[in-house]
């Protein structure tokens, strides 16, 4: 049944978590996330799939309580805004050592430090580079709308469990913050214990059944064996980044220049290639839908038809070396961004465009 | 004993078989004890607390809904010694990880095993936190003084003028603070049912310690909170003493900051 709910981003994230079989949500209030938090509270899902919902004392506690539910096998997510996210990053790190699922939402604030709740994009790096210690990767999901908020948190989930990593979805807080219509995901039926010992049997559910302990660790001392655990979390990132690049093209085919742009911004960015094309400049969009793995071969066939390529951002230029990485010096690829919770209005970023690409 | 006697008075030899009967066993490894071998220091608690935890399991029968939870610090490799599903959690969030546990399974059996740097001074806030939400989960906590696995160092539980290779003169309590009572703390929390502070290096002792242990469980079982089993313990090793000298050294000095005995049993 199709049901259209006009909402917020952080609303919509409550809502799909519940109608895609989520188990577990742990989480502590920050804005502009808190939404997300208080619409299951007031949802009260556990009266209705069974899903547990807990307030917990810090984000810390937060991914730690995923830890513990992921270990178990369970469908567990937090969500949370930048200062909280980097709270979060020790328990990121144990969670990809360990290879266990999970989904995190990173409603993005204006940094560094406490900075402002103002919406910003400059936890780029910290989502796609590591974050937290030791050789690992975030499978990253950037929506770009209300709509995405909610078909990506189900995304992610799939991906989590697919891979056995934790999934980002790396948000900000213009989209956490604002209302538009949604069409809700179907409900899902979570899974009993029974059917997560089937399909999970790594799952730590009490031994049950099993003559060999099920143990959840990041742990290895020898190095000989630590280097093998490295190995076999790189090939499995060789695969995600074989097979889950998702990325989208507006007006690219004719273009000479290119803006490459992800999340609220590329909704910004949008509406400037209409302005340009209305001045009969072809300028197409490119947008990253997963942050990693970067759709970097997209990029590089496009660099081959275009003059050059313009990274913008909510931040001080963080993506655009991703962007050169790809394009590897066919084109020169130019950066404008704008940080600290402002956010570019596509009339700036026409004339950015023009200036840095045109003149 | 039987066997000797038993040779005494029959002036027999036995051969080995007549001897392993079942009707002369006395004491036997709990199988849920794996066979691998330990990596403590001789004449450190862990190894009895771990025999404990693992014998009260297998009398409770509980093997199958039991998951423990490993800290950061010596005891990190609990996980290959008791026979039962576990999580190996990062320094001090091993309440955090149970709390989820408990939480999605609240039918399963769910506790910590923590020493006094992982519960005591970085996972504070993960143990006051679970203990006052009253998680049905069950905390062991080997208080020994100090930090053992990273080679030795100032605990927040080590007592005043003991010497470490952080607190070189012995702790000062005027530069580096007082030891840190925190079962004491945890008792005044609504949602600990039960906090007690044993020890394992008397045969009494054990016998104490391991009837905490199961009510420890049993309260678990039941859903009544969280209960705390606080054991000082030695650490021969980081203390620089042999294993006796340790006991002793513990007798005189830990317990007299750390009193054995219940501290809150509701």
């Amino acid at each position: 049944m199709e049901e259209v709910k006009l909402m917020k981003g952080n609303e919509a994230i409550a809502e799909a978590a519940i109608r895609c079989g989520c188990d577990g949500y742990f989480g502590y209030p920050i804005t502009p996330q808190s939404e997300v938090l208080e619409t299951l509270m007031a949802l009260e899902p556990w009266k209705k799939t069974g899903m547990v919902v807990l307030q917990a004392e810090s984000e810390t506690a937060s991914i730690n309580m995923v830890y513990g539910g992921a270990a178990c096998g369970k469908r567990v997510m937090t969500s949370s805004s930048s200062p909280g996210i980097s709270l979060m990053q020790e328990g990121l790190s144990y969670i990809a050592g360990a290879e266990l699922p999970c989904v995190v939402v990173n409603v993005t604030r204006g940094g560094p430090g406490l900075g402002t709740i103002q919406p910003s994009q400059s936890d780029y790096f910290q989502t796609v580079k590591g974050g937290g210690h030791g050789d690992y990767k975030l499978i990253t999901l950037a929506p770009a709308s209300v709509q995405e908020m909610s078909d990506y948190l189900c995304l992610a989930f799939d991906l989590a469990f697919k891979y056995r990593n934790p999934v980002m979805v790396l948000s900000d807080g213009l989209i956490g913050q604002m209302m538009e219509k949604v069409q809700l995901p179907d409900y899902q039926l979570r899974l009993t214990n029974e059917q997560i010992r089937e399909k999970y049997p790594w799952a730590t559910l009490g031994k049950q059944g099993r003559t060999k302990q099920n143990i959840i660790t990041s742990l290895e001392l020898v190095s000989e064996e630590m280097e093998k655990v490295n190995n076999r979390l790189q090939q499995k990132y060789r695969e995600v980044e074989a097979n889950e690049v998702r990325y989208e093209t507006f007006l690219c085919d004719d273009a000479d220049y290119l803006l490459v742009a992800f999340g609220s911004t590329a909704r910004i960015c949008q509406k400037s290639v209409e302005l340009l094309r209305e001045e009969g400049i072809k300028v197409g969009l490119f947008r990253p839908i997963t942050l990693y793995p970067y759709p970097a071969s997209q990029i590089l066939k496009y660099a081959k038809q275009v003059k050059g390529m313009l990274s913008v951002e909510m931040n001080a230029g963080q993506m655009v070396e991703d962007v050169r990485l790809a394009v590897n010096g066919l084109v020169p690829v130019e950066f404008y961004g704008r940080y600290g919770g402002m956010i570019p209005t596509p009339e700036e970023i026409v004339k950015a465009a023009k200036e840095k690409l045109m003149a | 004993m039987q066997i000797a006697s038993c040779l005494l008075q029959n002036h027999t030899i036995m051969t080995l078989q007549e001897i392993i009967q079942p009707a002369n066993k006395v004491y036997g490894k709990t199988p849920l004890l794996t066979d691998t071998p330990m990596h403590y220091c001789p004449g450190c608690s862990h190894g009895v607390v771990h025999k404990l935890i693992a014998e009260v399991i297998e009398e409770m029968g509980i093997q199958d809904i039991t998951i423990g939870i490993a800290p950061v610090g010596c005891a990190v490799f609990a996980y290959n010694y008791i026979d039962i599903d576990w999580q190996e959690a990062a320094h001090g969030r091993a309440p955090a990880l149970a709390t989820a546990v408990n939480r999605l399974l609240p039918d399963s059996c769910v506790f910590t095993y923590q020493g006094d740097g992982d519960l005591a001074a970085i996972g504070t806030a993960e143990t006051i936190h679970a203990c006052n939400r009253g998680e049905n989960i069950a905390i062991f906590f080997i208080n020994n003084g100090i930090y053992g696995m990273t080679g030795g160092q100032m605990a927040p539980t080590t007592i005043e003028g003991m010497v470490t290779s952080t607190s070189p003169e012995g702790r000062d309590v005027m530069l580096e603070g007082y030891p840190l009572k925190i079962s004491n703390l945890l008792t005044i929390l609504d949602g600990t049912c039960y906090v007690t502070r044993q020890a394992v290096h008397t045969p009494a002792t054990v016998i104490r310690a391991k009837k905490a242990i199961r009510k420890a469980f049993e309260n678990t079982l039941a859903k009544k909170g969280t209960s705390v089993v606080e054991f000082v313990s030695t650490c021969n090793s980081g203390w620089k003493m042999t294993p006796h000298q340790a006991n002793q050294w513990m007798a005189e000095h830990m317990f007299k900051a750390y009193p054995l005995g219940d501290l809150k049993d509701q």
